[in-house]
């Protein structure tokens, strides 16, 4: 059983307020569907804009969506609110982005990591709740000696391990990793990518990943979405979509990944790109990615941005072999 | 030419004076692409913004050596030069194009601002050099975004305004502190091209200051690794990439997910930077370094204690690493 499943889900925002005049609606996430299982990954990837944290959040409950609907270890958990949504919240957990910003300045390192204790295990003495916060701080590769510290007293790599302590402690069976580690420099980058790999071992834990970088990404997920302009363009097994993108925008983020050496610049410029003389622009009907697409042409404008039964949306897809 | 000769830097931490960089010397060229490497900490963007004196009024101040632009001092020069150096000769682009444009003003204004300080021109010709610097950096409809303020830009598209500001006067230097590190990887990947382009084009010096080798790998001519304020490694960026010969240069390659197995744990670089005033006497690196032996820890490391050609490092161990490391690509 999928212990995360995601149907048809989608979600308008709407300018609001003192900007309401000039505002547009905007169409963050738009029939996205997948599902979980448990011990294994799946990257959404896609651009800043593309829908892919708006889509987490919405997995998470912390949005809730327009249509479509959501469910927790088989449990459709679409409707719930309140109390009964807390409750269950330890279900599923949040890793952020930048761990600089999430974690309270004034509070320590203990008192963040056990928070959620308070409303899971609230059963719980102090003492029990300090033991299991430095069983948790010890399982994340930090010593349980630096509890009683404030965050500034720690660098950017520790604080992401409190991050991930903070949302293992009331045993999640998935967690969201919205760009886990890229304000991270790369040395630590790859410090904490192996702690979560060695945690998703241990634990069977399911991970939805979010992340524009795709070299990041390979290394973790099994498998991958790719989402552009709200929408799922691409998914499929990992290998599948790095050995045979079928979307042309895949193709563009694989393109985009780094070299690894300098005697590689000559081959890239020789090769299929046509990345300047495309646009920047997201289309508005048809095919969103129409504009910065080589391959476009005029059907793409009434093309509906269906998912066909191989896992891509596209007219004109890329050949099989590179 | 840009020369920096042992600049030693130092910076106020808790009341005290600590060393934050040592004795880094580079040059730059023009028509070249130089890169200076490190992790967060190691000094190399306290060295970038020494170039252009930045940092002074935060307590930064310069305890040893000189920088050198076509052989004159950079400190001997009053505050008129100084600014028409900046901006002029060497200019600079910044990592956060959120936060290095004015809110408030248009980007017009911020963009004609600069040309007529270092230019002698009237309104309306800033205005059309404006316009042709923002063609240049890839934005077609440059009459429209100079009416436009820095919230209604993608943060792509206010780094292609922040490269247009760097070029408005003609700069010999351009030094870019990380200068995609804050956007998307597609996005990087054009503004990398942008870069290059411009860089041939108009034969500019270009240091640019990262932690990413694979930044390096695509644009560079040379490369300055730097760690815990010191020069640890520099050569031919060919040269850095087939051999490299520090340990700590070879470490923070070897972490690059793309390099490694699809699967299998990534190599990681156990501790962290030692902060200015906590550097150890001897090699800097020694106490993260697998092969660090008991000489390593003695005393301070010269500079170029391993050489070959151009190529120079730090490590008293760099022959005695070869068998263990092997002298092909690290890959």
């Amino acid at each position: 059983m999928s212990v995360l499943v995601v149907k048809n889900v989608s979600k308008t925002f709407t300018a609001g307020g003192m900007f309401r005049a000039i505002g547009k609606n905007k169409r963050a996430v738009d029939h996205v569907s997948f599902c979980l299982d448990a011990g294994e990954t799946l990257a959404i990837v896609g651009e800043s804009g593309s829908g892919k944290s708006t889509t987490a959040r919405l997995a998470m409950r912390l949005l809730q969506a327009d249509s479509g609907c959501i469910e927790w270890n088989g449990i459709d958990i679409t409707a719930l609110g309140g109390k009964t949504l807390r409750q269950r919240r330890n279900h599923i957990q949040m890793v952020f982005q930048d761990p600089f910003a999430s974690l309270n300045p004034r509070m320590k390192i203990w008192e963040t990591v056990a928070e959620g204790l308070r409303v899971h295990r609230s059963d719980m003495s102090k003492k029990q709740r300090r033991n299991l916060v430095a069983e948790t701080l010890h399982l994340c590769g930090l010593d349980a000696a630096g509890m009683d510290r404030y965050p500034h007293q720690f660098s950017g790599g520790q604080r992401q391990r409190i991050g991930i302590a903070r949302a293992l402690i009331v045993e999640p069976a998935v967690l969201v990793l919205d760009e886990p580690v890229s304000a991270l420099d790369v040395s630590v980058q790859a410090q904490i990518l192996n702690l979560l790999k060695e945690l998703q071992e241990a634990k069977g834990l399911a991970y939805l990943f979010i992340s524009h970088d795709l070299s990041v990404v390979s290394h973790i997920a099994n498998r991958i979405a790719v989402m552009f302009d709200g929408r799922i363009v691409e998914q499929g097994s990992a290998a599948e979509v790095f050995e045979h993108p079928h979307h042309p925008y895949t193709r563009a983020l694989l393109d985009a990944r780094p070299i690894l050496h300098p005697s590689q610049r000559q081959i890239r410029k020789s090769g299929d790109n046509h990345g300047d003389k495309t646009g920047e622009g997201i289309a508005a009907t048809g095919c969103a990615y129409q504009l910065r697409c080589p391959y476009a042409s005029t059907d793409c404008a009434t093309f509906d941005g269906q998912l066909n039964s191989l896992g891509f949306a596209c007219l004109h897809p890329l050949p099989e072999t590179k | 030419m840009l020369e920096i000769h042992h600049l030693s830097l130092s910076v106020s931490i808790e009341g005290r004076r600590v060393e934050a960089v040592s004795s880094v010397s580079l040059q730059l060229e023009a028509g070249r692409v130089l890169g200076l490497v490190g992790e967060s900490g190691c000094g190399k963007s306290l060295t970038a913004q020494a170039i252009l004196r930045l940092g002074e009024h935060q307590g930064v101040e310069k305890s040893g050596g000189d920088i050198l632009l076509d052989g004159s001092s950079l400190f001997g020069v009053d505050d008129e030069l100084l600014r028409r150096i900046r901006g002029g000769r060497i200019s600079m682009v910044f990592q956060e194009p959120m936060t290095a444009l004015n809110p408030v003003f248009s980007i017009g204004s911020q963009i004609t601002e600069v040309i007529r300080l270092h230019l002698d021109m009237d309104k309306q010709q800033a205005n059309a050099r404006a316009i042709q610097l923002l063609r240049d950096v890839g934005m077609q409809d440059a009459e429209q975004i100079l009416k436009q303020y820095p919230d209604s830009l993608s943060g792509g598209m206010r780094q292609r305004v922040l490269i247009a500001m760097a070029m408005a006067a003609d700069p010999d230097y351009i030094i870019a502190d990380e200068p995609t590190t804050a956007l998307d990887v597609s996005v990087q990947k054009r503004i990398i091209t942008l870069l290059l382009n411009l860089q041939k084009k108009r034969n500019l010096g270009l240091l640019l200051v990262t932690h990413d080798f694979g930044l390096v790998a695509e644009m560079c001519d040379d490369v300055v690794v730097m760690y815990a304020g010191q020069v640890v490694e520099a050569g031919k960026v060919a040269d850095i990439f087939d051999y490299p010969a520090h340990p700590y240069t070879r470490a923070l390659m070897g972490c690059r997910p793309e390099i490694s197995t699809a699967g299998e744990s990534l190599t990681v670089i156990s501790g962290q930077v030692p902060s200015p005033g906590y550097w150890p006497q001897g090699c800097h690196f020694a106490e993260r370094c697998s092969l660090a032996r008991h000489d390593c820890m003695e005393k301070p490391v010269t500079a170029a204690c391993w050489q070959q050609g151009e190529h120079i490092a730090r490590c008293l161990h760099v022959d005695e690493h070869v068998d263990e490391l092997g002298r092909d690509s690290p890959a």
